[in-house]
């Protein structure tokens, strides 16, 4: 009998069957009541999508897309990606002024960079802030990454030459946050990465990966600069055996799963040469291809957090790995939670209070830690973690980086 | 069984709650009469609630029966005044495919114009502009009014209106004999199935709307009613595929007709004779399984991958006229007995034939018989009165009804209509959720069982969609049970037997689909149910 032998529905939602462990592991559901859980928007909502698209429900907004869901769903339903695909074709909301501001993370840095000691001084300032809070919503107690004086590419383009004179070569997909507020990590990279043997070069275009466009609600934005930056990749790629490198987890993240579950962007061609740089050094060194020459002199205690992105990858394994591999680092594995300011989500007035509340166990964990250092894969969390904790929070290339012997 | 002496009597007692019993109680309670309305089981469990839900256009029927097509259309327009609430306006296309002969459409198209059928022959790609989920290979498309129609809500509806005039409804009621006086009948002698009592019920006319069953109702009452009982099964899908009916331009056949229901969609149907014996259980065999999947295919081709959450079947009632044992050149004419005249026997009347989207003309037909028998002559009013749910427009149910959530206020609106206000509500426990899938709350639970005749968790189901959904109860069966213990319907034994039972009435749908999602679906749910919480099939409850 026709047993519909090749059931592979588009319809992946119909996989799903109702054990509701993902509303467990939902950062959101346990901190906000009005969010109705991912079992309710994800693929009981979506049935009743089908049915008539007035079931949509605004609330699917509290929605931070960490894809914990995903994770924890034995099932194999892509929960995350049908929330966030039900906003971006049913949601009637307009994204406001500041959501523009916080998702062009692009245009924000470009503006901001030249002038970055007075950008810095007056975000740090009480009445910026309360006009921030009062007209803008975005939350007064929140604090500002501090934007760079100089760009990283800047800085780049200046020793193109010396990079060009290795061997082996690698791209680096640096994203918004190393090129504007933290250089310092893509000189960490590029150092590490020399260290090892490889020169480091930018693509030709890079655009924001769009993540913050995308849960903002600026779709066509985001879309266009995803093809800026798949385009890029392949042209690199094409050129010569190399790989595109990360250093922001949700950037790499976004520019392997996002761009075709959310923006219909093919990356099938490159998705398994773009990773992070984490995984590609601990790779070499696990396979003897490459030593690192390591002081001896220092100790440290880290503690790794693991961004929910990381998760979804499967691969705060490396990251872990890679720093276990320097001698004299100590390293702690903090429970994997929500830190809760997912990128900029936590920005806004209206999710402040979730937000600290969904990262409030992590925090006292943090605390209670006894580490030297915070580590992390993603930008957002350092913020969240460096706000909310005592202690500063660093990428584990920063570490490796420190940890080199000059 | 306890005998109850006490004499009750009516104008008039109708045996049946399908949705032509309900509709004959309603308009001739609507009438003035004091009625009184028997059933065996629960409303709507025949033939009423075993079908496609199709809101006819007539047009199936067009090419080869005039008179039900006329009938239908206009029967169409009537319940879509009066049952908004029940309908939903989704429109159909004819469907003609590259196997199908082109040369029927236009012999359909001019049937349809003759019966008053509206009939837009379309170019295929504008037809699946709108129908995206048609087959992509069709040649000839034909749009007409067909739209979706929800049988439990409709009877349902249709018995509220008449216990608001006057009607008294008891379901679990079955009629073994009936009371004669020389060869008129005066009354029904019934089981209560719920006390086991044996009571007597007297009226001047008994009207026997029994579907399938009116046969062995007729027999009881010394009268021969010569019906045919043709299987029919179908096969429900987990979501929504098609948003418009979809049919074949063909001479009506095996599972040409995909409706868009609520949540689901369904295919259907087939049609077997089979011997009266089994009418109280119909199993749906694999091969009828491989049939409405292999021609359900062909009218949406996803279906091919989308999941099936059960199969079932249903009965027609059909009067035999001949000997065609596929049973559809059958007429689905109205037929109404009176066995007075047929058969010298007073105060009996007989309602069969038809269709669930003639259900309101066969019991105006019905009450005018009675009405005529009683001597009395108050009109029909029900082609222009609105049931009870469909008085007022749903946008505006919605802007009243505020304090549910979304996807909750959305359902239960739809359901319930304007009475969505009468839900038990604004509490943080009446507004949690018994069935995820479905959006029912403890509050709408809580409305069903206090005011549309909720005995167990099968009839909160054709009141409310509960375990209707993906989950088929896995959720919300033990939440229904635990809502219904607690409003003192029955004790936590009875609960859990009921529970028990649901979820293997549950399992007799699954059972024919069982196989990818569904079967490990129905795995998960009877190692939660069995394996966890140690529930017992009803057979081992004693035990």
């Amino acid at each position: 009998m026709n047993l519909q032998e090749h059931n592979i529905s588009d319809n992946n939602f119909e996989q799903c069957i109702k054990c509701t462990v993902c509303t467990v592991y939902c950062p959101v559901s346990a901190a906000n009541a009005d969010f109705p859980g991912p079992k309710q928007s994800g693929p009981d909502g979506e049935r009743l999508r089908l049915k008539k698209p007035d079931f949509y429900d605004e609330a699917l907004k509290y929605c931070i897309n960490c894809k914990r869901c995903e994770v924890a769903c034995p099932s194999n339903v892509r929960i995350g990606d049908i929330i966030q695909a039900a906003r971006i074709k049913y949601s009637k909301k307009k994204p406001t002024v500041r959501d523009f501001m916080l998702a062009n993370t692009d245009l924000m840095g470009t503006l901001s960079t030249p002038f970055a000691p007075v950008v810095n001084f007056a975000l740090g300032l009480k009445p910026t802030k309360a006009v921030l809070d009062g007209v803008m919503k975005i939350d007064h107690r929140r604090m500002f990454p501090k934007y760079a004086f100089g760009t990283f590419e800047g800085w780049l383009k200046k020793q193109a030459q010396r990079q060009a004179s290795f061997d082996r070569q690698v791209a680096y997909f640096h994203g918004c946050y190393v090129n504007y507020n933290h250089p310092q990590l893509g000189k960490d990279f590029v150092k590490v990465m020399n260290a090892a043997g490889f020169g480091v070069q930018l693509l030709d275009r890079e655009k924001c990966c769009g993540v913050a466009l995308i849960s903002n609600g600026f779709i066509n934005q985001a879309r266009k600069q995803g093809q800026v930056n798949i385009e890029s990749i392949r042209k690199k790629l094409a050129d010569r055996d190399m790989t595109v490198l990360g250093t922001s987890s949700t950037c790499i993240f976004t520019l392997r799963d996002e761009y075709p579950h959310l923006l219909n962007i093919e990356n099938g061609d490159v998705r398994d040469r773009i990773e992070l740089a984490t995984r590609f050094l601990y790779r070499l060194l696990s396979d003897g291809k490459v030593n690192f020459r390591f002081r001896r002199d220092k100790k440290l205690k880290v503690a790794y957090h693991t961004p929910c992105h990381m998760e979804k990858l499967g691969w705060s394994y490396y990251s872990v790995e890679l720093l276990k591999m320097i001698p004299g680092v100590e390293v702690q594995m903090l429970d994997s939670q929500c830190c809760g300011i997912a990128g900029t989500y936590g920005f806004k007035k209206e999710n402040y209070e979730v937000s600290q509340r969904i990262g409030e166990g992590l925090f006292r964990q943090i605390e209670e830690s006894g580490a030297d250092y915070v580590v992390t894969d993603c930008e957002t969390c350092k913020w969240q973690i460096e706000m909310s904790t005592s202690r500063r929070c660093e990428h584990p290339i920063s570490i490796l980086a420190q940890m080199l012997e000059s | 069984m306890k005998q109850d002496e006490t004499m009750t009597t009516f104008d008039v007692i109708i045996v049946g709650g399908g949705a032509t019993g309900a509709g004959t109680a309603r308009d001739c309670a609507r009438r003035g009469l004091h009625v009184l309305l028997l059933e065996r089981s629960d409303i709507a469990t025949g033939a009423t609630g075993r079908n496609h839900g199709l809101l006819h256009s007539g047009a199936r029927y067009a090419v080869t029966d005039n008179e039900s097509a006329e009938e239908c259309i206009k029967e169409n327009r009537i319940l879509r005044h009066i049952a908004s609430h029940c309908v939903e306006e989704t429109d159909g296309l004819f469907l003609t495919l590259p196997e199908d002969d082109l040369a029927y459409q236009s012999k359909f198209v001019e049937a349809c114009r003759s019966a008053g059928i509206q009939a837009e022959v379309m170019d295929p790609k504008e037809a699946l502009r709108l129908e995206p989920s048609a087959n992509p290979s069709i040649i000839g498309a034909v749009r007409v009014p067909d739209g979706a129609v929800d049988p439990f809500r409709l009877t349902a509806s249709n018995i509220l209106d008449a216990k608001a005039h006057g009607a008294v409804v008891l379901t679990y009621h079955e009629v073994t004999d009936f009371l004669k006086v020389g060869n008129r009948i005066t009354g029904v002698q019934a089981v209560d199935h719920k006390t086991k009592e044996i009571k007597r019920y007297y009226a001047d006319v008994v009207v026997n709307a029994g579907g399938i069953w009116g046969h062995g109702i007729a027999a009881k009452a010394g009268v021969q009613v010569g019906m045919m009982p043709a299987k029919g099964a179908l096969l429900i899908f987990g979501h929504r595929v098609n948003r418009m009916v979809l049919n074949r331009c063909r001479k009506p056949a095996d599972a040409d007709i995909l409706v868009p229901g609520d949540t689901i969609c369904l295919i259907g149907t087939t049609s077997t004779k089979v011997p009266f014996e089994e009418v109280d259980n119909m199993l749906v065999t694999a091969k009828e399984v491989d049939i409405l999947l292999r021609e359900g295919e062909k009218l949406a081709p996803a279906l091919a991958q989308t999941r099936i959450l059960r199969a079932y079947a249903g009965v027609r009632p059909l009067v035999a006229s001949d000997d065609d044992p596929t049973g559809r050149s059958v007429s689905r004419g109205i037929v109404v007995l009176d066995h007075a005249t047929r058969d010298g026997i007073e105060g009996f009347v007989t309602i069969t034939g038809g269709k669930l989207m003639t259900y309101r003309l066969m019991a105006e037909w019905t009450t005018d018989l009675v009405c005529k028998k009683l001597g009395v002559t108050a009109a029909c009013s029900t082609a222009l009165e609105k049931l009870p749910g469909s008085r007022e427009e749903e946008e505006e149910v919605v802007k009243r009804v505020v304090s549910l959530p979304l996807a909750q206020r959305r359902s239960s609106i739809a359901r319930h209509g304007e009475l969505a206000e009468k839900l038990a509500g604004n509490t943080p426990v009446d507004n949690s959720l018994v069935c995820e899938c479905e959006e029912v709350s403890i509050g709408e639970v809580k409305y069903a069982l206090n005011e549309l005749d909720v005995n167990n968790l099968v009839d909160l189901r054709r009141r409310t969609r509960v375990g209707m959904g993906t989950c088929q109860g896995e959720l919300c069966a033990c939440r229904a049970a635990g809502v219904m213990s607690g409003e003192g319907k029955y004790c936590a034994k009875r609960a859990k037997e009921d529970l028990a039972s649901f979820l293997n009435e549950r399992w007799k749908g699954m059972a024919p689909i069982a196989w990818g999602d569904t079967l490990r679906e129905s795995e998960y749910m009877s190692w939660m149910y069995e394996g966890v919480c140690g529930l017992k099939s009803p057979q081992k409850q004693g035990e």
